[in-house]
């Protein structure tokens, strides 16, 4: 750092999650798979932020190539909830959203593909903000589906994430996906109340599925949104409970072909056999885990000749529609609110049934799909029976295409006036500390 | 360029029923940017092994592709160059299969919407019959590396007990040019192929040198009942290596399945690879071992848009092409298949050829001292045409004075190596030195008038029967008139004056 340079994240200690190339260190992708590969080049979202002065602490843990929503698919650690050590963090950017939620650091990036900041973001009580498709280059981010993963802050407070996003958005040119756009800065001049905000909330989402005290903590958000100024308004997502079926059809087709680079031919772990063929099948069988290996299997089957018309390709229909279905419901209002997940962070081995596992983004990745802005930010906490630990929940909301600006300053209002921010410190470090 | 000649016409027949060839080409074109396809790296061949490579090109995790607007604009160039049709609108694709030369184990192509749609190559046999070949497509990808194996005998990977990669050539842009089954023999094939090669070079497109693999073709080769509709079986045949190779692999595969079938066997559909040492083709895979490349649109790279302003421009920069020029030269001007291609074929010559021919009005004769005592002069000082001292107005006033009978034909060729060397017009040279040649009878006569007086005995022998002294009567009319009497008039004289028996 130049003697007299007055940068905005001078000194501020980043935790980066490890899919993110950083020059000179390992990246894992929490997979056994990369070996002990260096990478030779820095992630044009974390370059920008060295640049700005911010300080790398570390890489966080996640599940095996950002695939999962607890973390407890990484090959390599286990990552707990800071605010309840018998449960997962969320993820797959749980080593990201445990960090900032524990103090370790002052922001963390994640990545999110289908609720991937979001979701650990609410387990662990941060902000996690995924921005709009195409906003932040994705350039050195290990790809898991590249028409979804998005670069995201995940901090204490909504200004925070502002100012990492900021700093990060923007074209790239060694990003093809990144819009030539220019990008409205989203750090102050914050609404002091919602007067006259319409919030459209997801008719399709009707919260009576949910647990009754998570049900009462959304039930509780929705009417400070009202009390903060904000129009409520009942908005349509009919395609959106195709969400789920359709992401695990397109995630997995581009991951079958993304992956397909992890070969032991030229770098990682390679696990040798008698020919190219067999190297190539004891490597990938000894260095992916079975969540890796199951998507795989089911984006290679969607690729097949034969079979592509059936799924990728009504798969990619449905996401259309998905995305239209936005676009209308934003004619009726300025932002969606929603859960971020339907109940808090759950306890390890929780969800050994990978379609339980799935369900667990049943609220983020019709964004994802759609492309649009969406963030968590803390919205209440809920104590299970039998334990003495608060969890904290996670407000949604979803604001159009580019409507960053819009987006950060309604949730920082929702933030300031609302009793539930993020910077309460969970219990277990409470009593670590005493 | 060299022109492969082609072998007679190769005669097709099943007992006894004349069977025809029907033939499609696939061919691979390296693009001659300054930088790879997806990548800042260069594009170069014969660097030292994996020096021109980078995160994207190796395909390291995390790197994205940026597209090469600059080969996007190449092969526009190449589909406009053969009437293609650019749509608005296309994409990359993802062909996936893995292989160790291929850094992401699938590569960056087109699909279903490539670059160039449709068009048609035009080219002339050396008997002077012109032939179309429609194009069915060409279409953008990145090249892949280069594996060398070593071990084993050949050189091919059976046997081998190491195997390297170069990654230089990963990623180089190569374009893909798909036809039609139009082409009905061999010789058609390799005449195909030069014409794409013609235009490509003069496009700046590629260098199309097929040892240095920056152009590689494939030929899916059938043959059926002369006159049939219907398709045979193809094979494909790889592995060709030069147009004399390419002539070869066909022809001896058009006479393997021709054989196949005397034999009352079936062609089965299969990947064949040209043997140049035993000059069979050997089958290499199945249509059943074929692969499944589960295609798909690649996420990383956005569609690319061409607006009509964009396809005008690109064609508006194009210029003159080979194909337009052949037209002229072979059906306007009348000149040879060869004559044309030799013209068109040389750097620099057209044009020149064309403001000469254009001035002069004789195509022919320009055509003729082009490729005859020009070219002679430009091969013995290693000079192109153009960069000489000749210009096309100094051709054109050259035929002009050589058709008018103004110089004759001695004086002309004295009169290129002046102009080849120091310039100038050849009529200031004629009328300043009093070169033009001598029509006028009377000063002929009086020369020839002498030449019979001399040579009264050789006279004699001419009027006895010896014809052909003649020519020694007519070389001494000439050197009487310090080269510039008209020798076809000397001889019509000689004979005239000789005949009457005695000098008047």
């Amino acid at each position: 750092m130049a003697a007299g340079a007055v940068l905005p994240l001078a000194g501020v200690p980043l935790a980066i999650k490890d899919n993110m190339c950083v020059i000179g260190t390992r990246t894992t992708c929490a997979s056994k798979i990369l070996g002990d590969w260096v990478a030779p080049y820095t992630a044009t979202a974390v370059e920008r932020l060295l640049r700005a002065g911010a300080l790398p602490l570390g890489k966080t843990n996640l599940d095996e190539f950002a695939m999962g929503s607890s973390c407890e698919n990484s090959a390599l650690a286990t990552t707990h909830n800071p605010w309840d050590p018998t449960r997962v963090p969320g993820g797959s950017s749980g080593g990201s959203a445990a960090a900032v939620a524990a103090g370790e650091a002052v922001i963390a990036l994640g990545s999110d593909t289908g609720g991937s900041i979001r979701e650990p973001a609410a387990f662990c009580g941060v902000v996690g903000f995924k921005p709009t498709y195409g906003r932040v280059s994705r350039y050195g981010l290990i790809a898991f589906a590249s028409s979804l993963d998005q670069i995201g802050p995940l901090s204490k407070s909504v200004e925070d994430a502002a100012l990492v996003y900021d700093l990060m958005a923007g074209k790239d040119p060694c990003d093809a996906t990144t819009v030539d756009r220019p990008v409205e800065a989203t750090l102050g001049g914050f609404p002091k109340d919602l007067a006259g905000l319409r919030v459209g909330i997801v008719r399709d989402f009707a919260l009576d599925r949910l647990e009754p005290d998570v049900r009462a903590v959304y039930e509780a958000a929705y009417g400070d949104l009202q009390r903060l100024g904000a129009d409520l308004v009942e908005v349509a997502l009919p395609t959106a409970d195709y969400g789920v079926a359709t992401y695990y059809l397109i995630a997995p087709a581009e991951c079958s072909s993304n992956l397909a680079r992890f070969d032991g031919m030229r770098y990682g772990l390679r696990a040798e056999g008698a020919d190219v063929l067999e190297t190539y099948e004891r490597t990938r069988a000894a260095g992916f885990g079975n969540e890796v290996k199951r998507r795989i299997l089911i984006g290679t089957h969607a690729l097949s000749s034969g079979y592509y018309d059936a799924y990728y390709v009504r798969a990619q229909k449905a996401r259309t529609l998905i995305a239209a279905d936005f676009a209308r419901a934003f004619e009726a209002c300025d932002v969606i609110a929603c859960p971020a997940a339907a109940s808090p962070a759950f306890e390890f081995n929780a969800k050994s049934d990978p379609l339980a596992m799935y369900l667990m983004d049943y609220y983020t990745i019709p964004m994802s799909l759609a492309g649009v802005p969406s963030l968590s930010v803390p919205c209440g906490y809920v104590t299970p029976q039998g334990s003495d630990k608060p969890l904290p929940l996670g407000l949604e909301l979803t604001a159009p295409l580019f409507a960053e600006r819009l987006l950060i300053g309604v949730a920082r209002a929702y933030e300031s006036g609302t009793q539930h921010a993020a910077h309460r410190v969970p219990p277990v470090l409470e009593a670590s500390a005493r | 360029m060299t022109t492969v000649v082609s072998s007679p016409v190769q005669h097709l027949e099943v007992n006894g029923i004349p069977f025809e060839a029907v033939i499609g080409i696939e061919c691979h074109v390296e693009l001659k940017t300054e930088t790879k396809m997806f990548c800042g790296c260069r594009n170069l061949f014969g660097a030292q092994p994996n020096t021109n490579v980078c995160p994207v090109c190796l395909g390291l995790p995390g790197a994205l592709p940026v597209p090469n607007r600059i080969a996007i604009e190449l092969l526009v160039k190449a589909g406009l160059a053969f009437g293609a049709e650019i749509p608005a609108f296309s994409k990359f694709d993802r062909k996936n299969y893995f292989y160790p030369d291929m850094p992401k184990n699938y590569q960056i192509s087109q699909y279903d919407m490539p670059l160039s749609v449709g068009g048609s190559v035009s080219f002339w046999l050396p008997d002077g019959t012109k032939k179309s070949v429609n194009l069915t497509r060409i279409h953008l990808e990145e090249d892949t590396g280069k594996s060398i194996h070593s071990g084993s005998s050949d050189g091919r990977i059976a046997g081998s007990t190491s195997s390297l990669v170069d990654f230089n050539r990963a990623g180089v842009p190569l374009m893909e040019c798909v036809s039609e089954p139009d082409i009905r023999s061999a010789a058609e094939a390799v005449a195909y192929l030069e014409a794409l090669k013609r235009t490509f070079v003069a496009l700046g497109v590629s260098d199309v040198k097929m040892e240095e693999g920056s152009l590689r073709c494939d030929a899916n080769v059938s043959i059926r009942p002369a006159g049939w509709a219907a398709l045979g079986t193809k094979s494909e045949i790889k592995n060709m290596n030069s147009f004399r190779s390419v002539l070869r692999a066909i022809e001896s595969e058009l006479a393997r399945q021709a054989d196949v079938l005397s034999r009352g066997g079936r062609i089965v559909q299969e990947t064949r690879g040209w043997d140049e040492s035993s000059g069979v083709t050997i089958p290499q895979r199945s249509k059943e071992q074929a692969h499944d490349y589960r295609y798909f649109p690649d996420p990383d790279l956005v569609p690319i848009e061409f607006s009509k302003d964009d396809v005008r421009r690109l064609r508006d920069a194009a210029g003159t092409l080979p194909q337009a020029r052949l037209e002229r030269l072979i059906e306007v001007d009348k000149l040879t298949v060869a004559a044309a291609h030799q013209i068109v074929d040389t750097a620099g010559l057209a044009d020149f050829y064309e403001a000469a021919a254009r001035m002069s009005g004789s195509p022919q004769a320009t055509a003729n001292f082009l490729l005859g005592d020009l070219a002679r002069l430009a091969n013995d000082s290693g000079v192109a045409v153009a960069a000489s001292g000749a210009t096309p107005e100094a051709l054109a006033e050259l035929v002009a004075l050589t058709a008018s009978n103004a110089i004759n034909s001695k004086t002309a060729k004295d009169l290129l190596v002046r102009i080849w060397t120091s310039g100038g017009s050849p009529s200031h040279i004629v009328e300043a030195e009093g070169l033009a040649q001598v029509s006028d009878l009377t000063a002929i006569d009086r020369l020839v008038d002498e030449v019979i007086a001399a040579n009264a005995q050789t006279c004699a022998d001419f009027r006895a029967g010896k014809n052909k002294v003649m020519g020694f009567l007519v070389g001494q009319v000439m050197k009487a008139s310090r080269g510039k009497a008209n020798p076809a008039l000397a001889e019509e004289r000689l004979r005239a004056r000789i005949e009457a028996g005695s000098p008047a």
